[in-house]
């Protein structure tokens, strides 16, 4: 097996696992208590409303934001790390229709396993620090997904094209 | 049968040959992953459709309605009477919410069935270990989305946790399971990369390059790079702009709700309505598009052991992807043509099931035409 395919099955299976248990560990621990969260700041900011305190209103609907970015964001980088880690898997698999060099292969495999990586990871610290740095690493993440991807695509028309 | 994995096998003489690989016998590992797959795709898409016909508009209209129940309470003062419309919202929000991660996780857990059987020859276990493997993954594929399809009936019902009912435990058990029987296969694979010498692999699935097969390769490409690309503009200029209205919105409300404005909470929640629709329709275009992308990939690699006429199998590949293809885009459209997108809508994922069904049909039809040849070669070789 080359070093591209290895290095997108392994690193799909190995990313498979981390948003399975990432997953796992925020469906038990985590999700029951922010979705909770997100109910009960709703609740407060409508009962405040009814009672007419508008600063309390307006305070727990700031709640209800944060616990709604949050949510979103944990949800999304389980669903991203295993779609994508899927995607390494099937294109590992299906290197050999890629025309291209063995150390362009490489590169372009250790691109997408370190895009697939990063970004879901950068989209997990926007929850953390809400600053443009977990922005730019979810950008630079996507990013280099996207373009390492339109490689492999390139690869799959050469080797067409040969054909 | 209780013999070491294929990979694990060198030819007749001894030497470092061509290995015998995977077969697809009945119930062997591979062809239990492909077909339970196969199938839970099959019933995750079915329940998609029929959540998206029955269930995902009328439970819109409720929440919409609830909510704007809770909006005119504030507006009456009367606080028990939003908690209780903010609680309906939560049960319509938790019971729409259940079911998407049914259909979701069906279908993840089917990509992950196909995919773990195209890997098979690089499991070093045992035959008997990697079919009881593949049982103990499907068993838990299917416990899982069950169990968080029931925690919306179940609730906290003789609960021993404050928090978590018994479905949810059950659905927890399921994907802890997936993650154990995921944890086995990883350790065949990585067995097999401890051996020295390895012998080369040889497998059909990776071998074929049958028109069906390169057809159904290059559009799930070019899908999951559309999805991609959809995405990426979405984040970019409408995520967070979504993110700021959705708060401003409810903002609006509350406010106009304290202030007893009448018209201003019916024009927030129309605005409400407008963004949820919005939010909706473009993460329902990425998510779809991606997911039938890697499905016609993974199934371009089971077209060798799929038993229809070679023009049989690039018709339903041509079905598929455009199915794949309609779905996506008149989900998109939805917003500005109605019901007419969601008509064409359904039908895309209609094509895609039918597709997907003759394929499976095709599969159980097989009865061992390629590994007869290839056994027959060895025979000859040796």
């Amino acid at each position: 097996m080359s070093a591209a395919r290895r290095l997108l099955i392994l690193g799909g299976i190995g990313l498979a696992l981390v948003g399975m248990i990432y997953g796992g560990w925020y469906a038990v621990f985590a999700e029951h208590q922010e979705l909770d969260g997100i109910a009960g700041a709703l609740t407060a900011s409508f009962t405040a409303a009814a009672e007419r305190h508008a600063a309390v209103a307006q305070s727990a609907l700031e709640r209800y934001r944060e616990r709604k970015y949050d949510y979103d964001r944990h949800v999304d980088v389980h669903g991203h790390w295993i779609g994508l880690a899927m995607l390494l898997m099937v294109l590992g698999i299906g290197l050999d229709r890629v025309s291209f060099s063995e150390q362009a292969k490489t590169l372009l495999a250790a691109a997408l396993v370190l895009g697939s990586f990063l970004f879901p990871v950068g989209v997990l610290l926007e929850t953390l620090d809400h600053g443009s740095v977990p922005r730019a690493l979810a950008v630079a993440g996507s990013a280099l997904v996207i373009v390492s991807l339109g490689g492999m695509i390139l690869g799959f028309v050469r080797a067409q094209t040969s054909n | 049968m209780n013999s070491p994995s294929a990979s694990e096998n060198t030819t007749a003489t001894g030497a470092a040959g061509p290995a015998y690989v995977e077969t697809f016998a009945p119930l062997s590992a591979r062809r239990l992953l492909a077909l339970g797959g196969i199938a839970l795709i099959l019933v995750g898409m079915l329940v998609g459709d029929i959540f998206a016909v029955f269930v995902l508009h009328q439970n819109a209209a409720k929440v919409a309605e609830s909510l704007s129940a809770a909006a005119h309470a504030a507006i009456a003062g009367d606080e028990n009477a939003v908690v209780l419309s903010l609680q309906s919202v939560g049960s319509f929000l938790e019971n729409r919410g259940t079911k998407v991660d049914t259909h979701v996780h069906m279908i993840a857990f089917g990509y992950l069935a196909l995919l773990l059987g195209i890997l098979q020859p690089w499991v070093a276990l045992r035959d008997s270990t990697r079919k009881k493997v593949a049982w103990l993954f499907l068993f838990a594929a299917w416990l899982l989305p069950v169990g968080v399809f029931l925690i919306h009936y179940v609730g906290l019902t003789s609960s021993p946790l404050e928090a978590i009912g018994w479905a949810s435990i059950f659905a927890d058990f399921g994907g802890g399971l997936v993650i154990v029987a995921t944890v086995a296969w990883l350790f065949g694979i990585a067995r097999h990369f401890r051996r020295m010498p390895r012998t080369p692999l040889e497998d059909a699935l990776l071998n074929d390059r049958s028109r069906s097969g390169r057809v159904l390769f290059a559009g799930g490409l070019a899908l999951v790079l559309l999805g991609f690309l959809h995405g990426a503009y979405y984040a970019a200029f409408d995520l967070y702009r979504h993110e700021a209205l959705d708060y401003s919105l409810l903002s609006e409300l509350s406010t106009a709700a304290g202030a007893q404005n009448a018209t201003a909470v019916d024009s927030a929640l129309g605005g409400y309505g407008q963004l949820a629709g919005e939010k909706a329709v473009n993460i329902a275009t990425h998510a779809h598009a991606v997911e039938f992308g890697l499905l016609a990939m993974l199934l371009a690699f089971f077209q060798p052991y799929v038993r229809l006429g070679e023009s049989w199998k690039r018709n339903w590949a041509w079905v598929l992807l455009c199915g794949s293809l309609a779905l996506p885009v008149s989900v998109l459209l939805e917003l500005k043509l109605g019901l007419f997108a969601g008509g064409i809508a359904d039908v895309g994922g209609l094509l895609v099931i039918l597709a997907l069904l003759a394929m499976w049909i095709g599969i159980v039809r097989y009865t061992g035409e390629i590994d007869a040849a290839r056994r027959f070669a060895e025979r000859r070789r040796a």
